[in-house]
């Protein structure tokens, strides 16, 4: 997808996207599609937010087989984040605790955020798009 | 004020493209601009020729087809979204068209406000 | 901020998500399956009336209406028509629908 690179809507604007992936994966498409968005948004030079809470926690977890449902496993893509220039990756301590998790459960780098911290970052945000 | 509007979902199964369809007509009826609509998830499933509702029901597809003519409005469905689901050229409705994600991020870029509907 | 919520509080858990991470002085609307959460006698109706002391709620009225329920809301929910809809995410810097 290195033609991405090359998107532009010529305005030059930079806003601040906050994608907030509240799903679990394969169960529904919309975490999948959603990355998908995420992708070409940072391709728009864009600055990215991607943020899990809920059950979009679940999306991160390390050791995820999909061999047996036979659906593609789109978790390694979380790791290649960094190539497409995503490197605000944040996952809601709430809601990653209330599912029995830590940070060592998830197969990417994250910060973790308070609620206060998740208030915050959301209120400072040009445009929000919840999967 | 521009606003630009995301559906997720596809027709009668779900309220979303009712809700977005209320929200954009009454928004232009204030003098708001809507531009573009993107149908993305199942939402594409909102621009097909081939739905035939019963008679007594309203019929969500020429209703986005006949706003998009009256008010110039860019009705846009996903292409990826799209082939995953069959949703190809030639059983497009009137106004809509297929496209790529961009459109939808150009939408956040350069309207006002985007507003999401879904399930 | 705008927080949008349109799942039944009792069905899917975005009504909590949105209460507990909206700032204070934000506006929460309701649509959809989401008004019920509005109504008196409710399962979320304590929420609803706990939130109000820092968040302003509002009810979407034509989903309301759809669903029987125009004559319970709960007081102090402010209902709005889809006119009032409009004006809401116009007057709001941005918004986010709770899906």
């Amino acid at each position: 997808m290195s033609d991405m690179d090359m998107e532009d809507d010529g305005s030059g604007i930079v806003k601040k996207f906050m994608f907030l992936n509240r799903k679990a994966p394969h169960g529904t498409v919309y975490a999948l599609e959603g990355l998908e968005v995420v992708l070409i948004t940072a391709a728009f030079d864009q600055d990215v937010s991607l943020v899990f809470t809920d059950d979009g926690v679940y999306q991160l977890m390390k050791g995820i087989d999909t061999k047996g449902i036979e659906v593609k496993d789109f978790s390694k893509t979380y790791r290649a984040l960094e190539g497409y220039d995503i490197e605000k990756l944040y996952v809601d301590r709430t809601s990653m605790e209330a599912r029995g998790l830590t940070e060592d459960d998830l197969i990417v780098d994250v910060s973790v955020l308070s609620d206060d911290e998740m208030k915050n970052l959301m209120a400072e945000q040009d445009v929000v798009i919840s999967f | 004020m521009q606003f630009g509007i995301l559906i997720n979902e596809g027709p009668y199964n779900h309220q979303a493209s009712d809700s977005a369809y209320l929200f954009a007509r009454t928004a232009i009826e204030k003098g708001h601009k809507v531009p573009r609509v993107f149908f993305y998830h199942d939402g594409v499933n909102n621009s097909t020729n081939k739905a035939e509702p019963p008679q007594d029901d309203r019929n969500v597809t020429q209703r986005w087809s006949k706003l998009a003519e009256e008010h110039g409005i860019d009705l846009v469905v996903c292409v990826a979204a799209a082939l995953r689901r069959g949703i190809k050229d030639d059983i497009l409705a009137p106004g809509f068209r297929i496209s790529g994600l961009g459109q939808l991020v150009e939408m956040g870029i350069q309207y006002d406000r985007l507003v999401t509907f879904g399930d | 901020m705008l927080h949008i919520v349109n799942k039944s509080a009792t069905e899917r858990s975005s009504l909590d998500s949105c209460l507990r991470l909206a700032t204070k002085g934000s506006a929460v609307l309701l649509i959809e399956d989401a008004v019920y959460a509005a109504t008196k006698g409710g399962a979320a109706a304590a929420k609803i009336q706990a939130a109000q002391a820092d968040l302003k709620i509002y009810a979407l009225g034509p989903d309301l209406a759809a669903r029987g329920m125009a004559g319970r809301v709960l007081d102090g929910v402010n209902v709005v028509d889809y006119g009032g809809f409009v004006d809401l995410v116009a007057e709001h810097s941005n918004c986010q629908s709770w899906l």
